[in-house]
């Protein structure tokens, strides 16, 4: 029995955060089912350091396929690695992050392997008796859960949305052995190439991957109100969102929006103002930790989702909000 | 240039009704769509005909009524469209959806690219457009942003990432999933609605595609459901009337109280 494996993501030789949320989930899957856990890394120049920090944030092993020409995802090649692997040494589990590269890998090995995949999953557990993983995530718009398993298939495969889970504390004393697997060349599909990165747009925002969002709508009236959302935002330590409505408007950009045709979050904090909440915005935070709402209809969608609902005008009550925010910052500084 | 744009028949989420004593929707009486994030998957698919010349297809998967959904991309623009519909195929997870769809889109010829929506909005899973590639052994680019152009066999394309942008060159054949931002799209003509009227759309199904029974509709699916269940609409969270300025400081107060309580906020308690 190979064990539950979990995918690592790296950028620039660094691991990226979801390596270790993921590993919090396996932690729990690998210790109901009793067999070990592996951290899986395909990329390039993460140092044998940095791969320690996997075993002490729960990892069993690590398997490390890096290589220059991994350095960027490329599907086919990660791909044809990863089915290699499977095919090698049969896991029960795999989780990967729902992140741009682990929602396309993913469903590319599954079909590869004949395995079932499940996207999106808030919650995993294993079925008493059977050992089969147990795979709940929402649907339709989050109006329902689904729970799903892969009964006959192998592996069972899952992705997991990034900031839904808080990884495992650090734990040095854990001990774990680290393989380096040498990229076979002949896995290499060079059909695509990566040209580079656009990094210069103004205003990119990482939305799926920040911990607190504040996020405005049509209510704001106007794109220059957007300015008090990112002041808001910078001092709460997150970034800015926006409904469809306000993008449309040409207010904020495209890789601002939030709900069913953006990004679906799940922060430790949602702030939406100005913000009514219509299903298809609402699809996209459900999984948010914490949901406060600012909107002057006492009847707004939002307001009945929400953990702390404000019925009343963003324009007064963000301002009053930040002034308070400023000054605990000074108080502390 | 061929192009073939898989697409979704969705109910239309705004009119989503749940059964709140079996936890499934309510199917009877739903109006239905064209996967919202499907048009932008036929609207660039439309430009690149445009810029390019060639043909595009619309395919589906889905009972007969799925036809309906064709029809509208006809009236949109496109050329052709071919319905995947047996009975067999029902209960279908994205494994076996993505199978039968490769198969039937390998059995109508030679094509150069197929374009998708990012996902569905009903199954929201966004498995199947990478599914099919892998079936057909294409390479594939998520979450496509902006086709700079196709020359010399290759696509130079943006897609949006974590972190920015990455920039691709991907040759043809191959399939893009594509989000929001790629293109406006367009509405149905009236020319195009007299062509969908008109057109004959023919259907594939067990009896003339080529298919491995062990791989379609429920039986052929590794995943299965094993339950449905309704969460919890509210949160039971607290509602503060802030319409007056004295209120909008209590509101703020206590705002402030509920997030540093929650450890969401630095500083000192005041």
């Amino acid at each position: 029995m190979s064990g539950v494996w979990t995918l690592a993501e790296q950028a620039h030789g660094e691991l990226k955060g979801v390596s270790f949320e993921l590993l919090a989930r396996g932690r729990k899957l690998a210790d109901q089912l009793g067999v070990p856990l592996v951290s899986v890394l395909i990329g390039d120049g993460v140092e044998d350091s940095r791969l320690h920090e996997l075993i002490a944030r729960g990892a069993d092993e690590v398997y490390a396929v890096q290589d220059p020409r991994l350095a960027h995802f490329v599907c086919e090649t990660y791909a044809r690695i990863l089915t290699h692997l499977i095919n090698e040494r049969k896991p029960d589990i795999i989780l990967a992050a729902a992140t741009s590269s682990g929602r396309t890998l993913m469903p590319y090995v599954a079909v590869r392997v004949r395995a079932g995949l499940t996207a999106d999953c808030t919650e995993l557990d294993i079925e008493e008796g059977t050992g089969n993983l147990l795979q709940t995530r929402p649907a339709i718009g989050g109006n329902i859960m689904a729970t799903i398993k892969t009964p006959h298939h192998r592996p069972q495969m899952a992705t997991v949305r990034p900031k839904s889970t808080r990884p495992l504390p650090p734990d040095p004393t854990r001990r774990g052995t680290i393989m380096s697997i040498p990229l076979d060349a002949s896995l290499v599909d060079p059909r695509v190439t990566v040209l580079g990165y656009r990094r210069d747009v103004s205003d990119f925002v990482n939305l799926e991957e920040s911990d607190i969002v504040v996020a405005g709508g049509k209510g704001l009236k106007k794109g220059e109100h957007f300015a008090m959302l990112r002041r808001l935002a910078e001092t709460l330590g997150g970034v800015v969102g926006a409904s469809r409505e306000a993008v449309d408007r040409g207010w904020i950009g495209y890789p601002h929006q939030i709900g069913l045709s953006g990004k679906t979050i799940s922060p430790k904090l949602y702030l939406g103002a100005g913000i009514s909440g219509s299903i298809q915005h609402l699809a996209g935070i459900k999984t948010s930790e914490i949901i406060v709402s600012v909107n002057p209809d006492p009847d707004a969608p939002l307001h009945q989702v929400a953990d702390y609902a404000i019925v009343g005008d963003a324009f007064q009550i963000l301002p009053a909000l930040q002034r308070r925010l400023e000054a605990r910052k000074g108080k502390k500084a | 240039m061929k192009i073939i744009v898989p697409i979704k028949q969705v109910p239309e989420t705004s009119n989503v009704k749940m059964d709140p004593e079996t936890g499934t929707v309510i199917r009877a009486g739903i109006e239905t769509v064209v996967n919202p994030l499907d048009l932008y998957a036929l609207e660039a698919a439309l430009r690149l005909k445009e810029q390019y010349g060639g043909t595009v297809t619309a395919i589906t998967m889905g009972p007969p009524p799925a036809v309906k959904a064709l029809k509208e991309a006809v009236a949109m623009g496109c050329d052709n469209a071919a319905l995947v519909s047996d009975r067999a195929f029902g209960g279908a997870d994205t494994w076996a959806t993505s199978y039968t769809l490769a198969q039937a889109i390998l059995h109508m010829g030679a094509f150069d690219l197929i374009l998708t929506g990012e996902r569905a909005t009903d199954g929201d899973t966004a498995q199947v457009g990478p599914g099919i590639a892998a079936w057909l052994d294409l390479p594939v680019a998520t979450y496509v942003a902006r086709i700079e152009g196709i020359a010399k066999g290759r696509l130079t394309l943006e897609r949006l990432v974590e972190e920015g942008y990455q920039q691709l060159s991907v040759p043809l054949p191959c399939l893009l999933t594509v989000v929001k931002e790629i293109a406006a799209p367009r509405l149905p003509t009236l020319r195009g609605k007299k062509a969908a009227m008109r057109m004959e759309i023919p259907v594939f199904s067990t009896a003339n595609l080529p298919l491995d029974s062990g791989c379609i509709g429920l039986k052929g699916s590794p995943t299965k459901v094993v339950r449905i269940n309704t969460p919890k609409v509210t949160r039971g969270g607290r509602k503060v009337l802030a319409t007056d300025d004295g209120a909008v400081e209590a509101a703020v107060d206590g705002l402030i109280a509920f997030l540093d309580e929650k450890g969401l906020i630095e500083g000192e308690r005041q």
